[in-house]
């Protein structure tokens, strides 16, 4: 029971792996942006787990509002799940999505000046770049 | 008025937040977006001056803002002492300034139809950055963070419009800063997670509770939480070696950029620094290996960056690199965790703006009639351009630490902090990296005064507020070096309010 308990936070410790190792290793900006997004949303499902709650007796917790259409806000709610992680996680989210479309805006740029959208391609462009400063500023 | 006076601490956040809110419905050409920024930021400047003087009415107070008159447990609340009034003046400040610098340069480096955008994502950065310094809500210091750098990371790469470098250092900055943003969250979590509430001096009740109470030996939540906030708190000030963003960033932004986020973006991440290391877990935890860590950190920061400062051949580069090695500074200051080691801290926070400040605007300056910053356009300056590169050279002697510039009173700080403790390795370094400062300094000055200029290109002086701008932070940087009196009171205060909680 311990560890299925765990079973979200090691899923979510996973996919947060998968995405920094993706941003790392991935060599197509594109990719690496979207490994960005994958990182973050690591954190979001950590964040909604912790938030679930059981009843000392075993009775999982239901959703706030759901518990308030059953029986109305004057009887006790009964075990409730944590709203604040959800709330907070819906600001992370529209965070997540703003990095995205600016790194996306960013990426479009690049692609119109630069011709490609591989890092390693952009890297000898840039080199070439600072070999010629290089000569002219002696 | 009176009946401002108790909103003060969220005024200080809305008017930035609303000023750039309506900056961008501007007409897209002409003066007035700037005109309506240099509004708004000199009634930023008001309002964090008016702050300052509530707080040292009754400094051993703090003034908290409840918003929404939520208590603090379930709402945001913003909390201001002695050192984020401090901070917030610096910001506004050093904003103020460089939005009145930046007409001439804007004018030059963006394209005529975008300036209401530029200048409303230039107010929003603002807003971001004097939020997090307002706020003791540590979610709220996450978005408010996201806010500024998302704005940053757009300002810096609307340096495309002079070099297309500006992109790629834009998104790298952006990728390092999403990690180091999303490291900061995943570390609220944990300590949500252990202690129910997003509140900082709630969070630190509730964790000295569980000190009390024994359960916190050896507790690896709060271990991690600790750890991941630190790590992403070293991304966002560019602590060495989490820098890597940082050179670029600055060298390719347009120039007004470079001089607002240069002397106020890190700033902000060493606020924060101070916040969760001393404030948060000053008492809770013992934090001597983490500073210990940070002062190793700090201090090849320093000789390292500093190397790498004498051998850039672009100047906005050598002024960028030198960043670096002065945040190392500023972090071997605190890691310290004695008295003046955290004042020379606090203190180098406004002395390094106003210096490097200054030396980016005149970086700028040259930039606008030279087109670029090369080393090679710095040659004979200093006689057809005579009040921007003295700017320049005197920057430059802050940024060494002669004695009558602000530099000066830093270090004195600093080195006296670390004999205090006996650790005379650390003064050594401080020393040391001052000497190799003489060397990259001292290779523009002497291009400047020394070496022969290129005849064929006309070079007048910079446009007058530039100059003004110019001059504000560099005599600013001579006062606060002759009378230390001023920022020493303010910065040992809030040395030992930081401390105090920490021994």
């Amino acid at each position: 029971m311990a560890s299925f308990g765990l079973f979200n936070y090691w899923i979510a410790v996973a996919i947060m792996m998968v995405g920094f190792y993706g941003v790392i290793a991935k060599r197509n900006l594109v990719k690496q942006v979207i490994s960005l997004g994958l990182f973050q949303t690591g954190v979001f499902l950590f964040y909604i787990t912790m938030s679930v709650y059981h009843a000392p007796d075993g009775t999982p917790g239901r959703a706030p509002v759901w518990q308030a259409i059953q029986g109305g806000l004057a009887k006790d709610p009964g075990p409730y799940d944590n709203p604040l992680p959800h709330v907070l996680m819906l600001t992370a989210i529209v965070v997540g999505v703003s990095t995205l479309s600016v790194a996306l805006a960013i990426i479009m740029n690049i692609k119109r000046l630069y011709g490609t959208v591989e890092a390693d391609e952009i890297s000898e462009i840039e080199d070439a770049i600072d070999h010629r400063e290089e000569l002219t500023s002696r | 008025m009176d009946a401002l006076i108790p909103h003060l601490p969220v005024l200080l956040v809305l008017t930035p937040l609303f000023g750039g809110l309506l900056a961008a419905l501007m007409p897209r050409r002409g003066p007035a977006p700037w005109m309506w920024s240099l509004l708004v930021t000199a009634f930023e400047v008001v309002l964090a001056l008016w702050m300052v003087k509530q707080v040292q009415r009754s400094p051993q107070e703090t003034i908290t803002y409840l918003i929404g008159w939520w208590p603090a447990e379930y709402g945001i609340a913003y909390v201001i002492d002695a050192l984020n009034a401090y901070v917030i003046l610096v910001v506004a400040l050093l904003a103020f300034v460089s939005t009145l610098y930046a007409k001439s340069s804007v004018e030059d480096e963006i394209p005529k139809d975008r300036h209401n955008f530029f200048y409303s994502i230039w107010l929003l950065a603002i807003c971001g950055m004097v939020g997090i310094c307002a706020t003791a809500d540590t979610f709220n210091i996450y978005v408010l963070l996201e806010i500024s750098s998302l704005t940053v990371y757009t300002l810096i790469a609307m340096g495309k419009y002079r070099d297309r470098r500006a992109l790629t250092a834009s998104l790298k900055y952006l990728v390092l800063g999403s990690i180091g943003a999303t490291f900061i969250l995943l570390g609220i979590g944990y300590l949500l997670m252990l202690t129910g509430t997003l509140n900082m001096p709630d969070m630190h009740e509730q964790l000295m509770l569980m000190k009390a109470k024994g359960t916190l030996e050896g507790n690896r939540t709060v271990l991690v939480g600790f750890a991941f906030i630190t790590v992403g708190l070293g991304l966002k000030m560019a602590m060495w070696p989490l820098h890597l963003w940082l050179p670029n960033a600055y060298t390719f932004a347009p120039s007004a950029v470079s001089a607002l986020v240069a002397s106020t973006a890190t700033k902000v991440g060493v606020y924060m620094a101070f916040r969760f290391i001393f404030t948060l877990f000053g008492t809770v935890y013992d934090s001597s290996a983490t500073l210990a860590l940070m002062a190793f950190c700090g201090t090849l920061g320093i000789i390292v960056s500093s190397i790498r400062a004498a051998q850039a051949n672009n100047v906005k580069k050598i002024l960028a690199y030198s960043s670096v090695g002065q945040l190392g500074y500023i972090v071997v200051g605190f890691s310290m965790a004695n008295e003046s080691g955290v004042a020379a801290s606090v203190i180098h926070i406004l002395n390094h703006a106003v210096t490097k400040g200054a030396m980016f605007m005149a970086c700028g300056a040259v930039v606008l009639r030279m087109g670029n910053a090369d080393l090679k356009s710095f040659y004979g300056l200093g006689r057809r351009m005579p009040a921007t590169m003295a700017a320049f050279t005197v920057g430059g002697l802050g940024l060494i630490g002669m004695p009558l510039t602000s530099g000066f009173i830093s270090k004195f700080y600093l080195v006296s902090g670390a004999l205090h403790d006996g650790q005379w390795w650390l003064a050594l370094v401080v020393l040391a990296g001052s000497l190799i400062s003489i060397v990259y300094v001292w290779r523009v000055i002497e291009v400047i005064y020394f070496k022969k200029t290129d005849k064929r290109a006309p070079v007048a002086e910079a446009p007058f507020t530039m100059l003004i701008a110019m001059w504000i932070l560099v005599s600013a940087s001579v006062v606060l070096g002759v009378d230390a009196e001023l920022t020493g009171r303010l910065a040992e205060f809030a040395a030992r309010a930081l401390i105090g909680g920490a021994s």
